[in-house]
């Protein structure tokens, strides 16, 4: 990542800074797109029924219906407009708020969802129900991009994510099952994940091996050593692989508000240490000394080394408490889904928490965002699925990779990865 | 690497004995560390063998009063794995036949031909600084539109092959295309694009596959007809064997490989930029070219490793087509050193890991996956030498050379 910055020509300081017009063309043109296919292409004097409250809730929101044609066209223009303001910002140096791709993204996703749910009067797009899925599958990617984030912002360039969501997915089954509680297994699953992140750690700063490389080994390991031990320990002893589930836990008084309610508070623990581990890690990674510490290692390790951090213990430690982190993601895909673990159940998730970390900006909350976005996708995919739209699956599986592309280009915002990352410190 | 290089000249200065020199030398050098760690991952993988073995354990069980037979199950086990190996890969001494006894070391030819193809291409970009982790999308790509001319065209014979593998190279040249075009012209990581162009490519070619020119007739499961006769490599050691003309291909890409990387100006040009990308431009070389073309010789070489899969081996056209050939191929290329020759000999030493895998389930009762286990602890193991020195308690050379990159 810092051959990048390296290749880039030193912009002289007197030179004027250029209009950046990447973003606001990017979300014109998906906005025009929308326009078009979503706005133009619903059948007019259609309509769309969504369903927003269940019946478990305080009081029943009724679900409402809206005509196809004219909401998904106000939708997509809601998006143009944003558009416009952003280019209007950049016309003026400035840079737009996170408010913008989240209100955009909403009114795009809005335009989709009015056209797929168009003149299908059988069934309606159950909201509720896309959000706390979306919620769910995001809960691997959110702590698979935590842990890229406390890794890289220390400077280590963690593509393990994936062996480290597969480890701890596999220990917490297999303790889980072995203990008979569920909640055996959510304290396992992060000694697998830190493990695996202990292994990169060691060859990363004391070997000096490339990280990409022993990631990509690691997960090659990962795989190969929990498929092992599926094929031989478990499936001799099915009772060391058994399909538990965590209970949900409902909030009292919060769960019950519409919407919300079973969308944020009514989720098993997994979920709710996911609010907690967010938010920490947020505050201390910009707002402690041990972040600072961190960012800093990650930036500029002979500056932090100058000044008494010690930089290749900083890394172990912010690799092995982020492999803990992904592990504990990967209770996810066992004890927290109330399933038994499979060959290579992690099926690519690890890839795609690297994307979101990226996406998100190196950063908690931009993971946490990012994340959810990229588990909406996957629930829309399966929502879409149900009522049987046009659109292929493939494509909507498709949107987590390309946004990433998008995003890495430069296409929409800038990214920039911490300027040690991936560089052995060598003292 | 500065302290090792001072703290290990001292010694020599002694002037030891011309014996001992050569023998350090060979002690130090990088192939027995390359041997060593083969050896070292083969031996963790029995440990892991021998630990699930149901009647090591029975025999644990009674390790006090009678441990000769936990000793005797130990050996047993490992005998039966490893001869199984031997029997998948090698030779099988058992057959009647010759052709059969010789059968397995062609299966494994076989298995390494993708092998050869895609770390090839992944061994230039190492050398250039480029890390391709996309050779799996690469391969799928130039499958996916060599698979299409095979079984759609209908070319005279000769001709046909020809167009069809010029299809795969074209495919693979495209899908490397795109991340060195954006880390040419944004500075896009070629890490992150390659890896989501890899599920890109994947959900592309199921796509395609729920269409009827893609289907099988009269089937809706996502997989291709067979490819025509005339678009398939031809067998080389007659119908009872697998491996067919790709192999050689493949050896003559590598030969083509050596020539372009150790003796073409193209080539110097694209190690200069590896080793230095600043001091090349300095030099008047063109970076971005550079790298644009590092990503599409990549995408062509992994798109031959597709052509190697559908024109070869497998004949038809699945989403599992790429199988884990890409992964494979980075520590294919990684073990090789990102040499061509070194290349040949790891997908060679992989292709055999391969190929015994269905031995291994059958003779030895062991799962396929104890082979991705020794593969990833191989390249764990090339990857820091220093640490396979300890293990074996080794010298340290000179100079440690860096390793990837």
């Amino acid at each position: 990542m810092s051959a990048s910055t390296l290749d880039a020509p030193a912009t002289p300081e007197t030179a004027p800074r250029s209009k950046d017009w990447r973003a606001s063309i990017a979300l014109g043109v998906i906005a025009l797109i929308s326009l078009v296919v979503f706005g133009f292409g619903s059948a007019s004097g259609a309509d769309t029924t969504f369903v927003v409250a269940r019946s478990t809730d305080f009081f029943e929101v009724p679900g409402f219906t809206l005509p196809s044609q004219l909401a998904a066209i106000l939708l997509s223009v809601v998006g143009l407009a944003l558009a416009g303001y952003t280019a209007f910002q950049a016309n003026q140096f400035r840079k737009v708020g996170i408010w913008v791709p989240v209100v955009y993204g909403i009114a795009i996703m809005g335009a989709l969802l009015t056209w797929a749910g168009a003149g299908r009067d059988a069934t309606s797009i159950q909201l509720t129900g896309l959000l706390t899925s979306s919620l769910f599958l995001a809960v691997p990617l959110v702590f698979g991009s935590l842990a890229g984030t406390l890794c890289e912002r220390s400077g280590i360039i963690n593509i393990a994510i994936e062996g480290q969501l597969l480890a701890g997915a596999f220990l917490a089954a297999l303790v889980g099952s072995a203990v008979g509680n569920a909640y055996a297994g959510l304290i396992a699953a992060p000694i697998a994940g830190a493990l695996v992140g202990l292994l990169l750690a060691i060859f990363a700063t004391k070997y000096w091996v490339n990280q990409i490389v022993v990631g990509v080994v690691l997960n090659v390991l990962v795989v190969g050593l929990t498929s092992f031990f599926f094929s031989t320990v478990m499936s001799d002893n099915p009772d060391l692989n058994r399909p538990l589930g965590l209970a949900s836990l409902p909030i009292p008084g919060l769960s019950g508000i519409p919407v919300i309610g079973p969308v944020l508070f009514n989720q098993n623990l997994l979920v709710y240490i996911l609010y907690v581990v967010v938010i920490v890690l947020q505050i201390m990674l910009f707002r402690s000394r041990w972040g600072l510490r961190v960012r800093a290692v990650g930036e500029h390790p002979k500056a932090a080394d100058t000044v008494g951090i010690k930089v290749n213990r900083t890394r172990v430690r912010n690799t092995v408490l982020g492999g803990a982190v992904a592990g504990l993601g990967g209770a996810f895909f066992t004890v927290a889904s109330g399933l038994a673990f499979g060959k290579e159940m992690t099926a690519g998730k690890g890839y795609i928490a690297l994307a979101a970390m990226i996406l998100g900006r190196w950063s908690p909350k931009g993971a946490l965002a990012a994340a959810l976005l990229f588990g909406f996708a996957d629930a829309l995919r399966v929502q879409l699925g149900i009522i049987g739209s046009s659109i292929p699956s493939q494509f909507l599986a498709m949107t987590p990779y390309l946004a990433t592309i998008f995003a890495v280009a430069g296409l929409v915002g800038h990214s920039r990865p911490p300027a040690a990352e991936g560089i052995p410190y060598k003292k | 690497m500065s302290d090792q290089t001072t703290a290990t000249e001292a010694p020599q200065q002694e002037r030891p004995g011309r014996a001992s020199t050569v023998l350090r030398e060979i002690l130090s050098s990088s192939t027995l560390v390359v041997v060593m760690a083969v050896v070292a991952s083969l031996l963790i993988g029995g440990v892991l063998i021998v630990l699930v073995d149901e009647g090591v354990q029975e025999a644990a069980g009674y390790f006090f009063s009678r441990p000769g037979d936990t000793f005797t199950a130990i050996f047993d086990e490992l005998g039966a794995a490893y001869s199984a190996m031997f029997t998948g890969a090698v030779l099988n001494l058992d057959a009647d036949t010759f052709a059969q006894t010789i059968r397995p070391f062609t299966q494994t030819l076989t298995m390494a031909t993708p092998l050869i193809f895609a770390g090839l291409g992944l061994g230039i970009g190492f050398r250039a600084g480029m890390f391709n982790i996309g050779a799996q999308g690469q391969l799928l790509i130039g499958a996916t539109v060599g698979a299409y001319i095979g079984f759609t065209w209908d070319l005279p014979w000769g001709l046909h092959l020809l167009v069809a593998i010029l299809g795969c190279l074209v495919g693979g040249a495209f899908w490397g295309f795109i991340p060195g075009i954006l880390k040419a012209r944004t500075g896009a990581h070629e890490v992150i694009v390659t890896i989501m162009l890899n599920y890109v490519a994947l959900n592309l070619v199921a796509w395609l596959l729920t269409f009827d020119a893609f289907q099988r007739e009269g089937s809706n499961n996502p997989i291709s007809p067979i490819v025509a006769e005339t678009a398939q490599y031809p067998k080389i050691l007659g119908s009872q064997f697998n491996l067919h003309l790709g192999f050689l291909f493949a050896l003559a890409c590598a030969f083509g490989v050596w020539w372009l990387m150790e003796r073409s100006t193209l080539g110097f040009e694209l190690r200069a930029v590896g080793a230095n990308a600043n001091a090349a431009r300095t030099a008047g070389m063109n970076v971005t070219r550079a790298t644009v073309l590092v990503m599409v010789i990549a995408g062509a070489l992994a798109g031959l490793a597709g052509s190697a899969q559908v024109l070869g081996t497998e004949k038809v056209l699945t989403t599992a087509t790429a199988g884990s050939l890409g992964f494979d191929a980075i520590t294919v290329a990684l073990l090789g050193r990102s040499r061509p020759l070194g290349t040949v000999l790891a997908a060679i030493l992989f292709g055999g890991l391969r190929a015994s895998g269905p031995t291994l389930q059958v003779q030895a009762g062991l799962p396929v996956d104890i082979v991705f286990v020794i593969q990833a602890l191989i390249v764990l193991f090339i990857a820091a030498p220093p640490l396979v020195r300890s293990m074996f308690r080794l010298p340290a050379p000179a100079i440690e050379k860096e390793v990837a990159a």
